[in-house]
């Protein structure tokens, strides 16, 4: 256990740890964005609450989900730790201004985009998750017919009802339809996205995103060793076009869909 | 003489290693574009001792740019503004006339100042001395072709052999992490079959070493490849991440 202590502990080792958590939050976001992309589905938000019921209650990923809290507090904190270390190794700063022209911005700034992120991160969850666990919200009743698959009936449940009736998530047959019974956590979404304000904050933590992942991808595989003669093109490639532009793109886009373009 | 130039330098003086330093100004006059920086400091050495004054401490030693002793963060840049050079083969016509040259120290706490642009780099020493090197018997020189190495391997190991140890990767690096020169100098022996031997030791106490000097760590930023005079390549970082991650689960 000590040997593994040691390399956790030394420069190279706390990298590794930067780079495999990273990773994992980048497959993450992945399941994320894909999981999401059901609020633009024009179905009174079923589909969505319904996704939701299942990330909340299916034992698997219940158990994903303290790994990725804990792995976001692990990334976090070990990056926290790295900044104050680099600062330190260089307690004399120079006094000509640096040039920057060989570096990346984002490679340079990984600290503050982080930081950022962490912001965005808890603001989001007290917006989203800490509302569908704790808060008072509204449930909805959808009746959909089960050869066509339409939604025949949506009914609203006040939070006060729900509350009172202490009513659980279902879905059932009932005399050939499906009766889904579920938090309404879109309308949740779509009333945070009416606020520009909400919206302007989520588009630019995605900004900060892209740029976080623009630098991180592509630098956790050279952490990691990867060669990068062989890979570099693949890896850089992955690292600008998925992860950089088309994940915060698709992420960006559901505010703004929210604040233009849903009634 | 025609196409001489004079500027104005900013440089770092300091007493020693207590004292704190600060710029003081120069003007060099009369430089010729074909001197290279040291010469022109040399220049403006000279004024200053015939003026009573305390001559500008740097290091150089070979001044062909394989030493690496000179050490210069000029005008924001290790070695100056030329690519793939050391301060030494740095030549006055890369500026001109009426310049203002900023000259530091490289900074960084493993790198304490000595005095002026002098630094005390006795840190890569015991990166060194912690596992830079193969232990082989002494006796009669051993034949040649006795131990078969691929000729890519012998070609990227002496790539990787070719760092001169000067400290510009440190210098440029926002985290003043050597990393550079560790990895180039655990790539030289790791690619090696005669350095296998005490591969996975070597890369462990060559990383404390380094740890315990007070670099800082590595963020994939890439200027010390940018900045490196012997044009060693960032593919030795990947390279040391991945021999210390071996070391640590199968090491002893």
């Amino acid at each position: 256990m000590t040997k593994f202590f040691e390399f956790l502990n030394s420069s190279v080792g706390r990298k590794w740890l930067m780079a495999l958590t990273g990773l994992f939050l980048s497959l993450f976001l992945i399941v994320h964005v894909s999981g999401n992309l059901q609020l633009f589905k024009n179905d009174g938000g079923m589909a969505f609450n319904q996704y939701s019921v299942f990330m909340t209650t299916f034992p698997p990923i219940k158990i994903v989900s303290y790994l990725l809290h804990a792995t976001i507090l692990l990334h976090a904190l070990n990056g926290f730790y790295l900044v104050i270390r680099n600062q330190k190794a260089r307690p004399v700063k120079y006094a000509s201004k640096k040039d920057t022209r060989s570096t990346s911005w984002a490679s340079r700034n990984m600290g503050i985009l982080g930081t950022v992120l962490m912001i965005f991160i808890v603001t989001h969850m007290i917006n989203f998750w800490y509302q569908y666990k704790f808060g008072a919200m509204n449930w909805k009743t959808y009746v959909v017919e089960a050869t066509t698959g339409k939604v025949v009936k949506e009914d609203m449940i006040p939070a006060a009802d729900a509350a009172t009736q202490n009513l659980q998530p279902v879905t059932m047959d009932y005399m050939g339809n499906t009766i889904i019974i579920c938090k309404d956590l879109y309308a949740v979404v779509a009333e945070a996205f009416k606020n520009p304000a909400v919206v302007a904050f989520y588009v630019i933590s995605m900004l900060a995103l892209s740029y976080h992942l623009l630098h991180g991808f592509q630098s956790a595989f050279q952490t990691m060793g990867i060669r990068r003669k062989k890979f570099e093109g693949v890896i850089k490639g992955i690292g600008t076009f998925i992860f950089a532009i088309l994940i915060p793109a698709l992420f960006a886009a559901m505010p703004i869909f929210f604040l233009f373009v849903h009634k | 003489m025609s196409g001489n130039m004079n500027l104005t330098l900013k440089v770092w003086r300091q007493k020693n290693v207590k004292e704190s330093g600060r710029f003081e100004t120069y003007t060099a006059k009369n430089i010729s574009p074909d001197m290279s920086f040291l010469e022109m400091l040399d220049e403006v050495n000279e004024d200053l001792i015939k003026g009573g004054k305390d001559p500008i401490a740097f290091d150089h030693d070979c001044r062909e740019g394989i030493c690496g002793m000179c050490s210069m963060y000029i005008n924001g840049r290790a070695h100056g503004p030329v690519k793939g050079v050391t301060a030494c083969q740095l030549h006055m016509r890369s500026f001109v006339d009426g310049d203002t040259i900023t000259i530091e120290p490289w900074r960084a706490a493993a790198f304490p100042v000595l005095r002026d642009l002098v630094v005390d780099r006795t840190s890569f020493e015991r990166i060194q001395q912690a596992g830079g090197y193969v232990s082989v018997n002494t006796g009669s020189a051993p034949d040649a072709n006795a131990i078969p190495v691929p000729k890519d391997n012998a070609d990227e190991a002496f790539n990787s052999a070719a760092c001169i140890g000067c400290g510009a990767c440190v210098a440029a690096c926002v985290n003043s992490s050597a990393m550079l020169f560790l990895s180039a100098k655990v790539s030289q022996y790791a690619l090696l079959p005669q350095g296998r031997v005490e591969a996975k030791r070597r890369v462990a106490n060559m990383l404390k070493a380094h740890d315990d000097a007070g670099f800082g760590a590595c963020t994939n930023t890439e200027a010390c490849e940018a900045e490196c005079p012997k044009g060693i390549s960032v593919t030795n970082i990947g390279r040391l991440n991945r021999e210390f991650a071996a070391a640590s689960i199968s090491g002893e």
